[in-house]
């Protein structure tokens, strides 16, 4: 006789499988068709800015890749998010998992699991592609620039100063750290959503809400910083509701490193970590709060 | 009911437990250059209600690329003015893009003012001379706005001081300017060295670029270019050094 497998209160491999069947129903839902979009926008980015100087066709580049990139991840992490429980429900799977000795806590893991995991290989393919497209406008820009100082006659010294400004001006260390930075905010976004969803009525509120809420955590240390520092003669009404918006809120624009990053900013290591740290407990924060809801919900 | 309010408290008191640390984060971003970005009403008015939540949101350097491809098309067509107010929308949103403060002071201080000084439209000279003077102070404004927000960066003091050298002929500005390129950590070689020319030409401070010629003349053959050697023979004669203290002959003396 096989002794029972013992039931324990957290199991890794519960929430394995259940965020790898999240993983594989979002696949199925063909969120990857957005990463299509993606490519699309940066090639034809890159040639459409055939006009200019190669170093403002890099920087354009750049701006508008990762500019998508940011916008795709955003729009994947709320989108994605907000059907996994009203998809459950509808379907009936969740009463299915939840009959089953799997705690909700480890449920909500799960799912939330599944979608950073598909952020993660989004945020991936979106990095490689937009990596390739602008490795091929560098190879492509030296190639032109050498042709132009004289081809295979130009000096080697000549040859050497132009690839060397050229890669300088096109990948940087610094872009590796605004794509994390841009995952982590997808990923906090994907946590204040499965947050939302855990109380919300309609996948359409919880879309609503947390664009909204996403919004305002972009103007929030405008908020803070009125709250705090602001004017004495601001009315009272005013400040509190200011105060709301900083406490409630989070500091989206602490994630937004690209648009600097682009412009040759280079972000310090311990400044990064804090602020992956920050990223980090936010999502921590926002799926206990999920669960609190989540764990007296009437289904 | 219950659960809901304290799901808030439990927010309000994360969120008053971050506070101190999103601002003190944020102090640390400004002080490395991050975030500096002052987003107004003009910037609202060049573009629309969904460009400016999309500037708030994360995309103003989508934003500015879009803004100075337009400010492209105003120069393509010598829309001057026009031209003032897309840069000045394109530089507030990316005020770390060296690339964009330069090419506003250029256009305006170079271009704009070369159009201006051969505006056919205008007869009268001195209005001719005027208006090219007021791109010139234009294009100086634009690189000064550049340093303060880029003051760790050799380029705008660099441009700045070649604007000042041969437009304004303001030769003991020149002479700070590229002074403080030469104090940055990337500036090039040649940055002190036009200090040095630059101060040469300042009335009253003739020994002191005297001493400093003098100074990389001794660094060795490499900084002992035909310009140096002509501001120190120059300065040589100026200030009356003795000819055994001298270190450069010039050649027409020789003969």
């Amino acid at each position: 006789m096989t002794a029972q497998p013992r039931h324990t209160l957290f199991s890794p491999s519960r929430v394995l499988a259940i965020a790898s069947n999240t993983f594989l129903e979002l696949v199925r839902a063909k969120v990857f068709v957005l990463l299509t979009v993606f490519a699309l926008v940066i090639i034809a980015g890159s040639f459409f800015l055939e006009r200019l100087s190669f170093l403002q066709q890099f920087q354009m580049l750049k701006d508008a890749a990762l500019g998508a990139m940011s916008i795709f991840t955003w729009l994947l992490s709320i989108l994605a998010t907000a059907m996994l429980l009203p998809k459950d429900i509808e379907d009936r799977t969740l009463y299915t998992i939840l009959a089953k000795p799997v705690p909700r806590f480890e449920y909500l893991i799960g799912k939330l699991l599944g979608v950073l995991q598909l952020l993660l290989v989004s945020t991936l393919i979106m990095s490689f592609a937009f990596g390739a497209v602008l490795f091929f406008r560098q190879q492509w820009a030296i190639a032109e620039a050498i042709q132009s100082a004289g081809g295979a006659k130009a000096a080697a010294e000549t040859v050497a100063a132009i690839t060397k400004e050229i890669k300088a001006s096109t990948f940087s260390g610094s872009l590796i750290p605004a794509i994390v930075a841009i995952y982590l905010k997808a990923a906090l976004c994907a946590s204040l959503t499965l947050l939302i969803s855990t109380f919300s009525s309609s996948m359409i509120f919880t879309v609503m809400v947390s664009f909204a809420c996403s919004l305002i955590g972009y103007i929030q240390p405008v908020a803070r910083e009125y709250w705090i520092n602001g004017p004495e003669q601001a009315s009272a009404l005013t400040k509190v509701m200011f105060m709301f918006i900083a406490l409630l809120f989070p500091d989206l624009q602490l994630f937004n490193l690209v648009d600097d990053v682009a412009a040759g900013n280079a972000v310090s290591t311990a400044l990064f970590l804090k602020t992956a740290g920050i990223g980090v407990i936010y999502v921590f924060v926002y799926l206990f709060l999920g669960y609190w809801f989540f764990s007296e919900k009437e289904l | 009911m219950k659960r809901v309010v304290t799901g808030l408290v439990i927010l309000l008191a994360f969120g008053a437990a971050k506070l101190r640390f999103e601002q003190s984060l944020d102090a640390e971003y400004k002080a490395e250059f991050f975030r500096g970005a002052k987003i107004d009403l003009s910037v609202r008015e060049q573009v629309g209600q969904v460009g400016f939540i999309a500037a708030l949101s994360g995309f103003r350097a989508v934003i500015a690329d879009g803004l100075y491809l337009t400010a492209f098309n105003a120069f393509a067509n010598m829309q001057w003015g026009r031209m003032v107010l897309l840069f000045n929308n394109v530089t507030t949103l990316q005020p770390r893009m060296i690339q964009y403060w330069n090419e506003a002071a250029w256009h305006m201080a170079y271009n704009a003012a070369t159009a201006a000084r051969e505006d056919p439209f205008q007869p009268k000279e001195s209005l001719r001379i005027k208006a090219e003077r007021e791109y010139w102070k234009l294009g100086r404004d634009f690189l000064e706005r550049g340093i303060r927000n880029n003051p760790d960066h050799y380029q705008l003091y660099d441009t700045l001081g070649t604007l000042l050298r041969d437009k304004f002929k303001d030769h003991c500005a020149a002479a700070e300017a590229f002074a403080k390129a030469a104090e940055c950590k990337d500036a090039l070689g040649y940055e002190k060295r036009f200090a040095a020319y630059e101060m040469a030409e300042c009335p009253g401070k003739e020994r002191e670029a005297y001493e400093l010629l003098l100074k990389y003349y001794n660094l060795g053959e490499g900084e002992r270019l035909p310009t140096l050697l002509k501001y120190l023979g120059r300065l040589q004669e100026a200030l009356h050094i003795p000819q055994n203290q001298r270190v450069y002959i010039q050649p027409e003396k020789h003969h």
